[in-house]
């Protein structure tokens, strides 16, 4: 695969480990939090963490969709499919996550739900048309990445005056998310964040550019690194945010220049504007009510919007006590730090959101982190 | 000998349908299977027409061997696939179920659950592939069974096998017998089965020219045993699951871990981009034509040998090896040098956007 | 930041669809996002739809950044476990 092996050589990783070891300095800690579901996903799965002196810290934050999606809002899609009698079409990702009352989407179509799990929110545009008899709605989650998607899928139902179709929207943003965290109390010690850097999202920035993320390293000091999705990629990142550290920079570097540009996709961005409006606020799991960090339809596209079309309430559903998933989405605290973790909070029982998508912290911790505790036998 | 009931006009094997009548046992229900099963399927115990059917005992009894039964129940959807289809996926998976006990399949049988409305065409279709299987696995039907289900309740058609066999005398196989210090093998390449299926799946609908690898392995096995004897200690397929829930059920069942290596893996470039395009991970994606074999390392060269020599082997690689670890963890040395955890399969791997 | 591909357009279709191919695998997908893609051009594509353009001599600039950093590291002893 073009473009993609090259950027997974294990010779070049363990030479750029070589160089991160050499320069990473051994008098202080490194903390740096990526943002990105395919981040965690890559430093996990080519086991690069392991690759990483131990002064060099990665904390996943809650770049993952579904692991920052509260559970009133799932809620609302199985309402939906159970009691609306609509069919829902949803990715992959969120079938598995509980929700209320005991009942997750899956859980919810073998109660006899219809809930598909669609590729692309073409196909629920798709099948409202191949079934105009039934509502049909699309569970929109993502962060920008996901969201021009949705966008067209909306202009193109509204072009072809599709009666049946609506969307249940609950795209938000990623900039937002990263001020919430910096912002954060418990984050901050003397009025310092007790982060050094952020590896900045792979594809969420192809669409909004690598400009966004300025306010960070100038308004908050905080280097930024943004990274492609490949391990090699993510590697690099590391260096220069270790670089930057070492030197006292605080600016926002790009490393995946061969898809990231400083203003991103204008296309698809005038697209989102068009069909989409911020929120004031909106509820993210383990984070609370941020401000300004979610989207809704706009007024013109209101007949597709599901909240409105089905007169829905979004109802906030406390996680339970123990779970620790906001904290560690927050990277104040790791898996390890949660009761529930690997006792009660298993990938087969997941009881929160960072187990159950295999981008979330606890999920990649138990799937991939057992080995780290064993010791391993140099080659 | 047993007067033929007589039909009005034979089966419309072009246009016809299956309804409630032709699993009811009457008129209808014969009628299906001396025109189309019987034909299909074509030897002496079927052609006794009696419900069950009785054959001698192998000679391998006598010389310590034992029986094996397994069963499977088979509901792939969709029911036709690149390189096969329900039917010869149902011989197969059973015929490599007695294979893996280390044993000589020796008779099947079938039993099918058809849903009414289901077309004679698509369902000869189906027997005919079956019955292709079988002959040349040369592993019979001896009997079976069908019933025919309301519109509605069935997803096309099921088909349960159940295969018979007698194992190897002198030898034990099973998932208990992997020892630290053993050596694993894999046939082939690994996914193709499964990215075949989902790629004629509607909502994710790519092309690719991967096919099932659905096979019968019961003479790769024989193989083996031939090259390996009791050398050979643990074989087992890797279906639903993959790879990876396999060698974490053999871990379990025989108290050990296992180390394999990622670069030792064989993944065609077709399935890995499937894969990396889906969001799933080969290690996970089923396979039906391809096993696992654990065997003592003094056997690790004649079982390579003997795997490169089959046709269904041409792809074999060695991928790792059977460690002490009280935990039985399965564990995975990446392409980077570092280790990763190989764990169960929770739930059914669902393609992800992220 | 979600799970997205770098992938070949081999053809453009109407309707803004273009049939793209990664390692073997054909898809259609939608290059609505990307309207100034053409055939022969890499874009990463997620969730079915082109989300932008790979740039190739970017590509090969990261690559050999990558390789500059390994060639310090050959040279560097860095004492330290790898």
């Amino acid at each position: 695969m073009k473009y993609v092996d090259e950027f997974r050589d294990g010779d070049i990783a363990r030479q750029i480990a070589a160089r991160i070891h050499a320069e990473a300095r051994a008098d202080r800690v490194y903390r740096f939090m990526e943002f990105c579901g395919g981040h965690t996903h890559a430093l996990s799965r080519y086991g690069v963490t392991e690759l990483l002196p131990p002064q060099v810290q990665m904390i996943h934050g809650p770049g993952c969709p579904v692991c920052v999606l509260p559970i009133g809002r799932i809620d609302l899609a199985i309402e939906l499919a159970l009691h609306r009698g609509a069919i829902v079409c949803t990715y992959g990702d969120t079938m598995r996550v509980p929700a209320s009352q005991g009942l997750s989407l899956i859980k919810a179509k073998a109660r006899g739900g219809d809930i598909r799990m669609v590729y692309s929110a073409a196909d629920a545009l798709k099948l409202a048309q191949a079934t105009p008899d039934r509502e049909v709605v699309f569970f929109a989650i993502g962060f920008e990445t996901t969201t021009p998607p949705t966008a067209l899928v909306v202009q193109q139902a509204d072009r072809l005056g599709v009666q049946n179709f609506s969307v249940l929207c609950c795209h938000v943003l990623t900039p937002a998310a990263v001020t919430h965290i910096l912002a954060a109390p418990d984050a901050q010690r003397d009025g310092r964040v007790e982060l050094d850097g952020f590896v900045g999202p792979a594809h969420v920035s192809i669409v909004i550019g690598s400009q966004p993320y300025v306010p960070f390293a100038e308004g908050w000091h905080q280097p930024v690194v943004i990274a492609g999705f490949e391990p090699l990629d993510v590697m690099q990142a590391i260096l220069m945010l270790i670089r930057q550290v070492n030197e006292g920079r605080a600016e926002v570097e790009n490393e995946f220049t061969r898809a990231v540009t400083p203003h991103g996709n204008l296309a698809a961005q005038r697209l989102m504007d068009e069909v989409f409006e911020v929120r004031d606020s909106f509820e993210w799991r383990g984070l609370g009510e941020v401000p300004h960090s979610a989207l809704k339809l706009r007024e013109r596209y209101a007949a597709f919007d599901a909240e409105r079309r089905f007169d829905l309430h979004y109802q906030p559903v406390p996680d339970h006590k123990a779970c620790e998933c906001g904290a560690i989405l927050r990277g104040v605290k790791r898996p390890t730090d949660c009761k529930l973790f690997g006792t009660v909070c298993t990938p087969d029982n997941p009881m929160g959101s960072c187990m159950v998508s295999s981008e979330g912290a606890c999920s990649a911790e138990y799937a991939y982190g057992h080995a780290r505790r064993i010791p391993i036998h140099a080659a | 000998m047993a007067t033929r009931p007589r039909y009005i006009r034979p089966l419309d094997f072009k246009a016809g349908r299956i309804d409630m009548s032709h699993g009811a046992g009457g008129r209808a229900s014969a009628q299906l299977i001396e025109e189309l099963f019987m034909p299909a399927f074509a030897n002496e115990w079927l052609a006794q027409g009696h419900d069950g059917a009785t054959f001698a005992p192998p000679p391998e009894l006598a010389q310590g061997g034992q029986l094996v039964m397994a069963t499977d129940a088979h509901v792939v959807s969709p029911i036709f696939f690149p390189g096969g289809d329900l039917g010869c996926l149902s011989v197969h998976g059973t015929i490599n179920d007695v294979a893996m006990s280390g044993a000589r399949p020796l008779y099947l049988s079938a039993s099918f659950i058809i849903e009414e409305g289901y077309p004679l065409s698509d369902l000869r279709r189906l027997v005919q592939s079956m019955a292709q299987a079988s002959h040349e696995a040369g592993v019979p039907i001896i009997t079976g069974d069908t019933k025919v289900v309301e519109q509605g309740k069935g997803d096309g058609v099921f088909i349960s096998t159940t295969g018979v066999g007698v194992t190897y005398p002198g030898l034990r196989i099973d998932g208990r017998q992997a020892q630290p210090g053993d050596v694993v093998f894999v046939s082939g390449t690994l996914g193709d089965h499964g990215v075949a299926v989902l790629s004629q799946r509607e909502s994710l609908a790519f092309e690719t020219t991967i096919c099932s690898d659905t096979a019968a392995l019961h003479t790769l096995v024989a193989d083996l045993v031939a090259a390996a004897g009791p050398g050979l200690h643990v074989l087992r397929d890797p279906t639903r699951g993959g790879l990876a829930t396999t060698l974490n059920e053999i871990a379990q069942q025989s108290g050990c871990g296992i180390h394999i290596d990622e670069r030792a893996l064989p993944v065609a470039p077709e399935v890995e981009a499937a894969c990396e395009l889906l969001g799933l991970d080969p290690l996970y994606v089923a396979n039906e034509g391809k096993l696992i074999a654990i065997c003592a390392p003094q056997a690790a060269a004649r079982v390579q040998e003997a795997l490169l020599a089959h046709p269904l082997g041409r792809g074999a690689q060695r991928i790792g090896e059977v460690v002490a670890d009280a935990q039985c963890f399965v564990q995975m040395r990446t392409r980077f040098g570092g280790t990763r955890m190989v764990d169960w399969l929770t739930g059914e791997q669902l393609p992800r956007i992220c | 930041m979600c799970l997205a591909l770098p992938t070949r357009i081999e053809e453009k279709r109407d309707g803004d669809e273009a049939l793209v191919n990664l390692g073997g695998v054909r898809k259609l997908i939608s290059i609505a996002l990307v309207p100034e893609a053409q055939v022969g051009d890499h874009v990463i594509v997620h969730v079915g739809h082109a989300i932008g353009l790979l740039d190739p001599q970017e590509a090969e600039r990261t690559l050999a950044m990558f390789a500059e950093v390994a060639l310090t590291a050959a040279a560097t002893p860095t004492g330290a476990a790898t």
